[in-house]
């Protein structure tokens, strides 16, 4: 009898053990970053304001002839880029620029030889980033409600419920496809420099400049067969409480992390196995 | 006089052959960059097309003029990544590395070594084919522009320039008191954004921050009205202006900065 009890709570640790573990480790991570972030908050803050893009593309919307010949309302567009907005401050990844420095000057030596994957770290900073700013982002739209007090809303728990999830998951899918291009600083100096090219298909076909149904048809449709609708688009509708369908967007961004994740996979163990450390 | 001037000339030219040479080790960067110039020209009048609609007109701006507003957009941001962007983000890291002392020490004046040391050939590109565009809307619009009208439009786009390179250079330069605002140019790179368009396309409210506070209406609208053969004298000579004051604040600002140096671990 004892010794069958002592099988279970065997079992039981085998099982749990890791869990602890894991659990432990995200919240040294987290909390170690987070703290690191604070320290930066001038900084933060200065990132968030350069977000302003959205609200710069609503204020022209607004005015021009394309928003009323695609039958857009004036409250429509305002919540929509208004929830891009949102959407895009909590979706930043800039893995690739830490990346390259790091790899360049060797500075990812000494977390190769923790017993963590080194990418852990640079997500756990993304997350503590932004979770400082939110109070900068609670800011800038408090100063919105100040200067149009007609184009805030509030969405009903439910949908921001489901639009943080949508928000995170448009997160995961950015830093799994930054990742895919920042391995590419194992083989080259500047790989930096291909994040520009790769802004540019997110920057228009995201639906962060212009909602995706202004687009001509034929357009949005080849939008829709890449990632980038998923990123912006789909998240600021459901906040901006547009129809979507919620389980197709959540299919698409499943589906996209699943094949980018083991690419990037095999692309870090080729990439580390090329790895020289500056210096060293 | 002379003299100084052909000195100062002398130094630009070899630090500017130096940087080239020292750039042109990333060849493939010269493709990475047109590509990026081509798509972002494309995907910005692509947006141009969705915001025109069916109408063609944006703020009261025919498809072409507004076209050409696109083109001194692009330009000015090629300007950019040639000579502000390598330059003065760096002075950021002067600072907080005490290296602003050998810069002082050389006997070349420090605002002009700070601004011109470095040149990034990966800009040119955008430079390119900004001009390339203004000159195919101005075709296109059927405008002929008489010689005094081009030599007022190269002077506002001569302005313009100036005062991004003021507005660059004063957001730089604010490091000697907040060390950690180095990423502050980049907030004002984002927002020049909206000078992608007239100036009219925006709310009146906008209109007023976009000439006053941050003056992307000298940067990219009125230019383009001077090449359109439109201008006004009021708006020409209220550039001008600007641009006059906007260099002689830079020339103070750096001065009352100097002054507040204390260098780094002191």
């Amino acid at each position: 009898m004892a010794y069958s009890g002592s099988r279970v709570e065997m079992a039981r640790r085998k099982l749990l053990i890791p869990v602890q573990r894991a659990a432990r480790i995200a919240a040294a991570l987290l909390s170690s970053q987070y703290a690191y972030m604070l320290e930066y908050r001038a900084e933060i803050a200065l990132w968030a304001l350069s977000g302003v893009l959205p609200l710069i593309m609503l204020a022209v919307w607004q005015g021009s002839g394309g928003a009323a010949a695609a039958g857009f309302t004036p409250q429509g567009l305002g919540r929509y880029f208004l929830a891009a907005f949102v959407v895009r401050q909590f979706s930043v990844v800039w893995l690739i620029h830490v990346f390259e420095e790091d790899a360049l000057q060797g500075k990812l030596s000494p977390q190769l030889l923790q017993p963590l994957q080194p990418l852990w770290r640079y997500l756990a900073a993304h997350v503590a980033e932004q979770a400082t700013r939110v109070p900068f982002v609670a800011l800038m739209l408090a100063g919105v409600f100040v200067l149009k007090p007609g184009l805030l809303w509030l969405p009903s728990p439910g949908q921001l419920l489901v639009g943080i999830v949508a928000i995170q998951a448009a997160f995961v899918l950015r830093f799994l496809l930054q990742t895919l291009v920042a391995m590419l600083c194992f083989w080259s100096e500047r790989a930096a420099a291909l994040d520009r090219l790769l802004l540019i298909p997110y920057l228009f076909l995201s639906g962060l400049v212009a909602p995706l149904e202004s687009f001509p048809p034929a357009v949005r449709q080849l939008a829709l067969w890449t990632p980038f609708p998923a990123m912006v688009s789909f998240p600021a509708k459901l906040l901006a409480g547009e129809n979507v369908d919620v389980a197709a967007g959540f299919l698409n961004l499943t589906l996209w992390c699943a094949v980018l994740f083991p690419l990037s996979r095999l692309l870090w163990r080729a990439g580390v196995r090329r790895y020289s450390a500056m210096g060293a | 006089m002379a003299q100084r001037l052909r000195r100062y000339w002398r130094s630009l030219r070899c630090f500017w052959a130096t940087s080239l040479e020292a750039e042109l080790e990333y060849q493939l960067n010269l493709v990475i960059e047109l590509l990026a110039v081509l798509g972002n020209l494309a995907g910005s009048l692509f947006v141009l097309v969705l915001l025109a609609g069916p109408t063609g007109e944006l703020g009261g701006w025919s498809w072409n003029s507004a076209l050409v507003v696109l083109g001194i957009y692009t330009l000015l941001d090629g300007f950019t990544s040639c000579v502000l962007q390598p330059n003065l983000s760096k002075i950021v890291s002067h600072v907080q590395n005490g290296t602003l002392d050998f810069v002082l020490l050389k006997p070349i004046d420090s605002q002009f070594w700070l601004s011109t040391r470095s040149f990034s050939p990966w800009g040119l590109p955008g430079m390119v084919a900004g001009l390339a565009l203004i000159g195919w809307a101005l075709v296109q619009n059927g405008t002929v522009l008489s010689a005094g009208g081009l030599a007022l439009a190269v002077a506002l786009l001569v302005a313009g320039g100036l005062i991004l390179y003021s507005l660059w250079f004063l957001l730089a330069g604010l490091s000697m008191w907040f060390v950690k605002v180095w990423n502050a140019t980049e907030v004002l790179r984002y927002t020049l954004v909206a000078g992608r368009y007239p100036i009219s396309a925006y709310p009146p409210a906008l209109r007023v921050v976009f000439t006053l506070v941050l003056p992307v209406a000298f940067l990219t609208t009125v230019p383009a009205e001077a090449l359109l053969g439109r201008a006004s004298a009021a708006w020409a000579l209220g550039s001008l202006a600007a641009a006059a004051i906007c260099l002689v604040g830079t020339r103070l600002f750096w001065q009352f900065a100097l002054r507040h140096y204390t260098s780094a671990s002191s």
